[in-house]
């Protein structure tokens, strides 16, 4: 390894970092500690951990260093640092949600997801800030206090996981798992220049993530470079017994696609409902830029119309708040968690009601009410039963816009990242952010957002998304590793690299 | 409160509808959605796990077990197989569910459409009645409350409440009736008669131990009542309906009720009732005037299920002898006719004297102690005759213990009373009561002479050739033993005593 790297363990791909270890250069115990370090260093201004697992990291760190030690073989992010979303059950750490209601909540078991990276010996750092049970778009919503934008720290760092987003931009972990409901991988991505993937769902176990819509979420990994997305994604995904809608097909070779990098001869489908009104110039400016690179790079771009779309956000925030009102029933302060109110005198039904009063911020609240509502008799035909017609409806704009093309390219999201408080009090604004991205969720097929540029009235970060039928993650890595090479060779650096010193 | 009307005047003026909801628990190794185990009686919350504790990122998975015994029991009942079904989630609030919501099925049960013909004995001799079957479905049991303190036994006004999870998660399946009319004055006969005819269905199928005193068979009886020609009035429905006796009992009090309510003016109250094992009556329960909204929606954790036809198929060419085929062949093995055979139905007492004959006893012998002594102190007790503590064994023992001359039917009543009274077994109540026909001739023939003495003008009647006398003699003698004589014998010896030939 050389000296610089030694001296900048920090800013290296897990790639790397799992190579170097692996050979021996470093210990996976210096490039914990080295993150560690970083997290101290920074993490009072960003604020991307809840909860950071000094111990249990630089244990985890030596029990790979001894096992290579002793000539085990190791996997190929074995020793690598990552920051886990606080929305997935890991035992004995505490795990809330970014809610007051599961203060102090241990969870006995691990999620699938919290095992496999185990198994995968990737060093588990701490659990990261997102928006209250995943409910926002940008980590405004979390009890504990707002996540800051490495690239601007008046600015959010996008939602719900903005929090793994920024401890991977602030180079605070090479690797960080997010969840991704409507967004909320692909979005933080976005405003942070970092990668995110949603995968296709049923590709990566939901046991053990807290549900906010059990339909809709989906893990997946949040990195520097298309690389790392692979090799996490590949550490995280397959079928899972305990997840009745995992998908048992064997998954795609993502790492294979993103080392192949090359999309001569494929077609790319821009979605004419996804830019145009709402959109920043900006944002248009730097997708139109990267959508020429593609051709330079030998796809066939045509456009696609996916007119259905412009129905999604109404139908997102239907099926959302209807699954969430009933996911988030048992929060009731009966078993863990918070409990107001319980005297000894108030009835079961004042304590659940004073608890949730206590326990949930305003947003959430919101959601439930909304999903109650709208699972009621009477309305249930005209608000969830429509919502799932308009969902249909969505997939066949996708099968017939697949039939045309091999994959869908997108802006991620329409804006740049906004200023901390500018959206908070404006819920439809706040909705708005995730228009792009809501398709590919109701849908179930998987989608990637990579960073393309700075937009030049701002000079944030601009992300990409492509969409890609479902179980065909791998062609996201194809094209998102050739166009992220193509930029790289540019720029002579990562996107990332831009981010101002913190 | 209205004086309910007596039974006879009742059915005379109003025509019963009844419905039937019968849950019953089955008897999987696992529970519905977990590998935790199902066992009756373990300490509470031990049989836990983080799937039926529901706690938070748990996900079920569908036991198929638990399926394959709902469609076979669909098949018993004539019911159809749908090719295509889902789960369905039941919201509400309460402590026993962990989730605060059931797994339940609402629009799309499994099983739909069967019957089951029932039969019950009248003074014209059996009557078959035909009850229709709306549907068969699954959902998960909740956990068990026990309220501590307070006057009421409910969780209203308890000093506190404790939760036992062990439950929670065990798969039920409901079975429900289409309203069943045309019974007349045999409505409750026709209530227990189905409820006893679907129990020994799933104890033929192995599905489950159907025991109502331990709540895996538990019945629900709705009931309305309506003038001749009139529409159908308002239902009850009444729960804690532990025993068959309890649902004919629950049926007719109900009748009586309604009747007395209707015809003093009044109007009968859509709601739930309690029956009480000692009162034989119900008493209000919750209102279902205003209907509760459980905002029923697809479970998304789970797929559909969509049972291969072709399975279903294996599962109905497997089932086992239908219980009314296995009547008609113990009624032609045992020689007796469609009376005998409905009273043992009726009384409850067919699976109690097949287990009986299994155990080596002749038919005849083991149905005389059933459907007569047996059924006899069951009434009297008011309970279920297979609750009174006599096994087959222990008929099988006294039985022996008559064909050898040790105990005669009169002997044999005591040694129940004692085997019922827990005195031990057959062998120790009849020598802790020193239960056994005298047949030493000494003792008997001091007792005949005793007897002879104090009646000398009987003697002298008998020695006169009036042999009919000498039943006084061997009254008296049978007196004087206690009944411990063989009655037989004594004459032989009086009648050889007074050296009288027959």
């Amino acid at each position: 390894m050389s000296s610089a790297m030694e001296s900048d363990l920090i800013h290296q791909s897990a790639a790397t970092l799992a190579q170097a270890i692996a050979e021996g250069e470093v210990s996976s115990r210096e490039v914990t500690q080295a993150h560690l370090d970083r997290i101290a260093a920074v993490d009072d201004r960003v604020h991307a951990f809840l909860y950071v697992d000094t111990e249990g990291a630089l244990a985890a760190a030596e029990a790979v260093d001894s096992r290579r030690a002793a000539g085990e073989e190791l996997g190929p992010l074995a020793g690598v640092p990552l920051a886990l979303k606080d929305v997935l059950a890991m035992k004995g750490v505490p795990t809330t949600c970014g809610s007051r209601i599961l203060e102090g909540w241990r969870p006995p078991y691990d999620a699938t997801v919290v095992e496999r990276l185990r198994a995968a010996d990737v060093v588990i750092l701490g659990k990261t800030n997102m928006d209250e049970f995943a409910m926002g778009s940008s980590t405004e919503h979390s009890a504990y206090g707002p996540t800051h934008n490495p690239w601007d720290l008046d600015r959010i760092p996008g939602g719900s996981g903005g929090g793994s987003a920024a401890a991977v931009a602030a180079f605070e972990a090479p690797l960080a798992i997010g969840t991704d409901t409507g967004g909320s991988i692909r979005q933080p991505a976005a405003v942070t220049g970092t990668v995110g993937v949603k995968p296709t769902y049923g590709g990566v176990s939901r046991f053990g993530l807290v549900a906010l819509a059990s339909s809709l979420d989906q893990a997946g990994p949040c990195t520097r470079t298309v690389m790392d997305a692979a090799l996490l994604h590949a550490a995280i995904g397959g079928h899972d017994p305990r997840d009745s809608t995992s998908i048992p097909d064997a998954m795609p070779d993502v790492v294979a696609a993103a080392q192949q990098a090359d999309v001569r001869g494929m077609r790319i489908g821009l979605v004419r409902e996804l830019s145009g009104e709402g959109y920043q110039a900006g944002v248009e400016q730097r997708f139109r830029e990267a959508v020429q690179v593609l051709e330079h790079l030998g796809a066939e771009v045509v456009e696609v119309s996916c007119p259905i779309f412009d129905y999604a956000l109404g139908a997102y925030y239907l099926i959302l708040p209807s699954e969430c009102s009933s996911n988030l029933a048992r929060f009731d302060g009966m078993r863990y968690g918070l409990r107001v109110g319980d005297d000894g005198e108030r009835s079961v039904e004042e304590v659940m009601s004073l608890t949730r009063e206590a326990g949930f911020g305003a947003e959430v609240k919101r959601r439930i009410m909304l999903g109650t509502y709208a699972l009621s008799s009477g309305y249930y035909d005209a608000y969830y039963g429509q919502a799932q017609k308009v969902r249909t409806l969505i997939q066949r704009d996708f099968d017939a816009a697949f039939a045309q093309c091999d994959v869908l390219v997108s802006p991620t999201a329409p804006t740049t990242a906004f200023k901390l408080g500018e959206k908070v009090d404006d819920p439809l604004a706040m909705y708005l952010n995730d228009v792009a991205t809501i398709p590919v969720n109701l849908a179930g097929n998987c989608a990637m957002s990579l960073p393309v540029g700075l937009a030049p009235e701002d000079s944030l970060p601009v992300g990409l998304q492509i969409m890609a039928p479902a179980m065909a993650d791998d062609r996201l890595y194809r094209v998102g590793s050739a166009l992220e090479g193509a930029l790289q060779d540019r720029w002579g650096h990562l996107l990332i690299e831009e981010a101002p010193a913190l | 409160m209205t004086e309910p009307m007596p039974y006879a005047e009742a059915v005379a003026e109003f025509e019963p509808v009844i419905g039937l909801e019968v849950h019953v628990e089955l008897g999987t190794e696992s529970k519905m959605f977990c590998s935790c185990p199902t066992a009756f009686g373990a300490e509470p919350n031990t049989q836990v796990c983080p799937v039926c504790l529901g706690l938070p990122g748990s996900m079920p998975v569908m036991n198929g077990a638990a399926i394959e015994s709902i469609i076979r029991m669909g098949l018993a009942l004539n019911c159809s197989v749908v090719d295509w079904c889902r789960m369905a989630r039941k919201n509400y609030f309460y402590p026993d569910m962990p989730k605060d919501y059931q797994v339940s099925q609402y629009d799309e049960p499994i099983c739909v459409d069967g019957y089951l013909d029932v039969t019950v004995t009248t003074d014209d001799g059996p009557r078959v009645f035909r009850v229709e079957i709306e549907r068969v479905h699954m959902e998960e049991d909740t956990g068990k409350l026990t309220h501590a303190g307070g006057a009421t036994g409910r969780i209203h006004g308890a000093d506190y409440s404790l939760v036992d999870y062990n439950r929670a998660g065990i798969p039920l399946v409901e079975i429900v009736t289409k309203p069943v009319t045309g019974t007349g004055a045999l409505a409750p006969e026709v209530a227990r008669a189905y409820v006893t005819e679907l129990r020994d269905i799933m104890r033929g199928l192995g599905v489950s131990d159907v025991k109502m005193e331990e709540g895996s068979l538990r019945c629900d009886a709705n009931v309305s009542l309506n003038r001749p020609g009139d529409e159908w009035g308002t239902r009850s429905e009444t729960k804690n309906v532990n025993s068959l006796r309890s649902v004919e009992r629950a049926v007719r009090s109900e009748i009586e009720r309604q009747a007395g309510v209707l015809a003093a003016g009044g109007r009968v109250v859509q709601e739930t009732r309690h029956f009480h094992e000692d009162t034989g009556q119900t008493t209000p329960g919750r209102s279902k005037e205003q209907a509760e909204d459980y905002r029923y929606f697809p479970e998304p954790d789970l797929v559909p299920i969509a049972p291969d036809p072709a399975w279903v198929e294996q599962l109905r060419a497997a089932l086992p002898e239908q219980p009314s085929v296995h009547r008609a062949r113990l009624a032609e093995q045992w020689g007796i006719g469609d009376f005998e055979m409905a009273t043992l139905v009726n009384a409850g007492v067919l699976g109690l004297v097949e287990e009986t004959v299994a155990a080596g006893v002749a038919p005849d012998a083991a149905r005389k102690w059933w459907a007569g002594e047996l059924t006899r102190v069951a009434n009297e007790r008011e309970v279920e005759p297979g609750e009174l503590g006599v096994t087959p064994a222990d008929i099988g023992r006294v039985e022996e213990l008559i064909a050898t001359g040790s105990l005669n039917d009169k002997l044999a009543r005591q040694v129940f009373e004692g085997i019922m009274a827990g005195e031990g077994s057959a062998d120790e109540v009849v020598a802790a009561r020193g239960l056994a026909v005298v047949s030493d001739d000494g003792a008997l023939l001091a007792a005949i002479d005793e007897a002879l003495a104090a009646q000398p003008d009987v003697a002298e009647k008998i020695k006169g050739g009036k042999v009919q006398a000498a039943g006084a003699i061997v009254g008296a003698v049978m007196k004087a033993t206690r009944g411990q004589a063989d009655a037989g014998k004594v004459r032989d010896l009086l009648l050889e005593r007074l050296g009288v030939t027959e």
